[in-house]
């Protein structure tokens, strides 16, 4: 619990079947809720199909940041009956529903619901069905007295040219309770702008990428890394960028490793089962060093699981990603840290001429929140080039394990890259002797790459730094864990992991020595960070909070669990 | 002029291996190339799978990049597409391209991708010493087929040819002025171009009686862009068809990107 005065939570949530819109509607009120100065949270969750299903956006906001979503509800736009029937309960004392009215068996106190003349005056006005939801939002701005200017001005920066029919359906939902008077509910309202954007894990990994000099980005769709494609093909041109959909994950990782042998930063991304199939050719990017990024955006496992869904259980795989070899695997936390690392990631993978993984889970990659991301510097860092010639060889020897680097194309110089043992010239090699030196040449690596990792503060510390009460978590779970403890009963630090590969183990033993208790906060089943923590610093972390529901974690049912163990 | 293209690499072939002919037909289609000043040694990238073929990427003093098994030809697409000004050579086997790899010459053929895709197809797994390959005659006994194969071959031309791939030859290592012509024509082409080099393993399948009898070199002369005849010639079993079945000009992956 921390003692300065926090400030209200609001959370909204919009629903309906898949194609109904409420994703759509739900990021517009996000942005809407941003341009006003609120800090936001939007979670989505569906179904794997395509129409039909439970779907909903939910958004929390706050006149102070925010890492998480709620579950109590200051409202529910209610598309179809079953978001009323799933989530009436989870509403506040003061809590409404605005729902369509020609939904016919929503039932309630009165004063709780609010019918909408949703879909009709969507017929009156011949708007297609999905623009329907901007009546509701419209409806929303007029309760809540949220600005409708603002709104319609979120509607041309995303509809452009059609823009008007939803800022007519809005109109028509803002008039339709002020011609009935009715009464206001007002928010805390924030009173000044703050800096930046929302946007989602994938689409700011993806700018991050882009700002450390990507100029190839290879993919095959799997949810829910799928955004990523979907974010950078349609910025392609603007940044110069060739986006490619190859055959298979084996294709595109083969693929990303020609790319960057010719010279070029390239990255893909994927999730588990695609992550898998790529593994052979990350082996290769390991032995051949060539530098290679992948984004694994973690679903439920194993194998296909629950596509749709949230956890965290490939940390272990991509650490022990086949064969023995340098590589670097990072999580970020939230949205911002997304931008930061996936800049990261790319430069770190020209710097060490290695494979990095950067591990996204599904509540990351597609929930949104506020991101400043000109505040994070990113340029293409200086890379070690060889200057070629006759004499150049690919893995020449060096003190710090790096080689110079050249590429195909440069005059008089020939480059040989290698998926087997080879020598410092890249032609194959057979002899112990020379694969003693290799290994300790690869290798030789992790001394400049564990001060790297310092440098960028892989263990970062939140809430009250000197509580000896710790919780310790990495990825996604953040958001949840820095909204927890601001309920918590006693006052906790809450330690984050981003590099977990190599992890930084002199800054996690200052961290974690003196706790009183330390308690290990996880999406997976078998405390994959516990175990790390266990085999690389000898601390066994015997209080463990796990959950693999699917789900991502509930601030305030977390909270209860962390008070439970302190 | 002479092109300096040996590298102090040891071969590790076996002695009289037909690899040798595709290894000389290569250097000397190199040479020609760049002598006539049609392609620059810099700006070469040669690509190998794994399997006995592969270590020609270590004898040739070009750039190179020894890929994993069956990913030479996705790799070499990544080359292209991380800087399309380089020429990509591509060598495989008939192990590595049409058993583990056969996907990706069906998606390069469509995307028609600038890679010359140069098969080593000996109808056998040497470096593992003598297994069925997809190109295996029904009834090959090799060391986990010891009953004979049960299974048809498959015609690797014409999986190319329905797929798509723009420039689809044979050849036989039998000729290797031949191989190094068609080889020069495969380089110069734009596109996806995917040529089957014919080749006796004398380990495992020493077929050179075999072939030497059955092969023969079609006309020339013949229009090139016919893809119903091409598409019949490359299926002739009595005889074996040599040459430049089909070749057209389409535009490149690469170039549309």
């Amino acid at each position: 619990m921390l003692k300065n005065k926090r400030e209200k939570i609001y959370t909204i949530l919009i629903g309906g079947q898949a194609g109904d819109g409420a994703r759509e509607a739900g990021v517009n009120l996000a942005r809407l809720l941003c341009k006003m100065g609120y800090y936001v949270f939007a979670s989505m969750e569906y179904p794997s199909l395509i129409r039909g299903g439970h779907n909903f956006c939910r958004v929390s906001f706050s006149k102070e940041k925010i890492y998480s979503d709620y579950r109590e509800l200051d409202a529910i736009i209610a598309l179809n009956q079953e978001i009323v029937d799933i989530h009436r309960n989870e509403l506040k004392k003061t809590g409404v529903i605005f729902f369509d009215n020609n939904l016919n068996s929503v039932s309630g106190k009165s004063g709780q619901l609010i019918s909408l003349p949703i879909s009709s005056y969507a017929k009156e006005l011949n708007a297609p069905t999905l623009a329907r939801t901007a009546v509701a939002l419209g409806s929303l701005c007029y309760y809540y007295d949220l600005p409708l200017e603002d709104l319609n001005l979120v509607f041309t920066e995303i509809f452009g040219t059609k823009a008007q029919i939803n800022i007519d359906l809005a109109k028509k939902g803002f008039d339709y309770l002020q011609d009935k008077n009715f009464d206001k509910i007002k928010f805390d309202k924030p009173d000044k702008k703050i800096k930046g954007q929302i946007i989602d894990g994938n689409a700011a990994t993806g700018e991050g990428m882009v700002a450390a000099g990507m100029k190839n980005y290879i993919a095959y769709p799997m949810t829910p890394a799928t955004s990523v494609l979907h974010h950078l093909a349609k910025q392609a041109s603007k940044y110069d960028l060739k986006v490619t959909q190859a055959e298979s994950e084996v294709a595109v990782i083969n693929m990303v490793l020609g790319s960057a042998f010719a010279g070029t930063r390239t990255a893909t991304g994927t999730s588990g089962g695609g992550f898998a199939l790529m593994t052979e050719a990350l082996s290769m990017a390991g032995i051949a060093e060539i530098p290679t990024v992948v984004v694994e955006s973690q679903r439920p496992g194993p194998s296909t699981g629950v596509p749709t869904r949230t956890a965290q259980g490939d940390l272990q795989f991509a650490r022990q990603v086949l064969g023995e070899f340098p590589r670097i695997v990072l999580a970020p936390g939230d949205q911002q840290e997304a931008y930061e690392l996936g800049g990261k990631a790319m430069n770190l993978a020209w710097q060490y001429q290695l494979p990095v993984m950067l591990m996204l889970d599904k509540h990351l990659s597609e929930s949104l929140s506020n991101a400043d991301l000109k505040k994070i510097k990113i340029k293409p860092e200086k890379i070690k080039m060889g200057k070629g010639g006759k004499n150049y060889v690919r893995y020449a020897f060096s003190k710090d394990g790096v080689s110079p680097l050249c590429f195909p194309g440069t005059p008089d110089t020939i480059v040989k890259a290698n998926s087997y043992e080879h020598s410092e010239d890249g032609l194959i090699s057979e002899s112990g002797e020379m694969t003693v030196e290799m290994f300790d040449k690869r290798f030789a690596k992790m001394k400049n790459l564990e001060k790297e990792i310092t440098k960028m503060k892989g263990v970062r510390i939140y809430g009250d730094k000197k509580s000896k009460n710790v919780v310790i978590f990495w990825g996604s779970t953040k958001g949840a864990v820095l909204e927890a403890i601001k309920h918590t009963k006693k006052s906790i630090k809450a330690v984050q992991v981003l590099t977990l590969e190599p992890l930084p183990t002199k800054s996690l033993i200052g961290v974690l020595k003196g706790a009183k208790k330390i308690a290990d906060i996880e999406l997976n089943y078998t405390a994959a960070l516990a175990s790390l923590i266990r085999e690389k610093i000898g601390i066994e972390i015997k209080n463990k909070i796990l959950k693999y529901d699917t789900y991502a974690f509930e601030p305030m049912e977390l909270a209860k669990k962390i008070d439970k163990i302190f | 002029m002479t092109v300096d293209l040996n590298t102090k690499a040891k071969n590790t072939w076996c002695p009289g291996c037909t690899n040798f002919m595709i290894l000389t037909a290569f250097k000397n289609a190199l040479t020609e190339l760049i002598n006539e000043g049609k392609i620059k040694k810099d700006k070469v990238v040669v690509g190998a799978g794994i399997g006995c073929h592969g270590k020609i990427a270590d004898y040739v003093n070009v750039n190179s990049i020894i890929s994993l098994h069956g990913r030479v030809v996705p790799t070499m697409t990544g080359v292209k597409l991380g800087n399309p000004d380089l020429t990509a050579i591509a060598f495989s086997g008939d192990g590595d391209s049409y058993a583990e790899g056969m996907e990706h010459l069906v998606h390069a053929s469509k995307r028609n991708s600038d890679i010359k895709l140069f098969v080593h197809n000996n109808q056998v797994f040497g470096l593992t010493t003598g297994q069925v390959t997809p190109t295996s005659k029904k009834g090959y006994k090799g060391k986990s087929t010891p009953g004979g194969s049960i299974e048809e071959p498959i015609n690797p031309s014409l999986v190319m040819l329905s797929s798509g791939a723009t420039f689809v030859a044979r050849a036989y290592t039998g000729d290797m002025v031949f191989l190094m012509q068609v080889m020069k024509k495969a380089i110069l082409h734009k596109g996806f171009a995917h040529l089957e080099i014919i080749q006796p393993c004398i380990s495992f399948a020493d077929t050179r009686d075999y072939f030497k009898e059955k092969v023969y070199q079609i006309d020339s002369n013949l229009p090139k862009n016919d893809l119903k005849w091409a598409m019949e010639k490359v299926q002739e079993m009595e005889k074996i068809p040599l040459g430049i079945f089909y070749e057209v000009d389409k535009p490149t992956f690469e170039e549309q990107l």
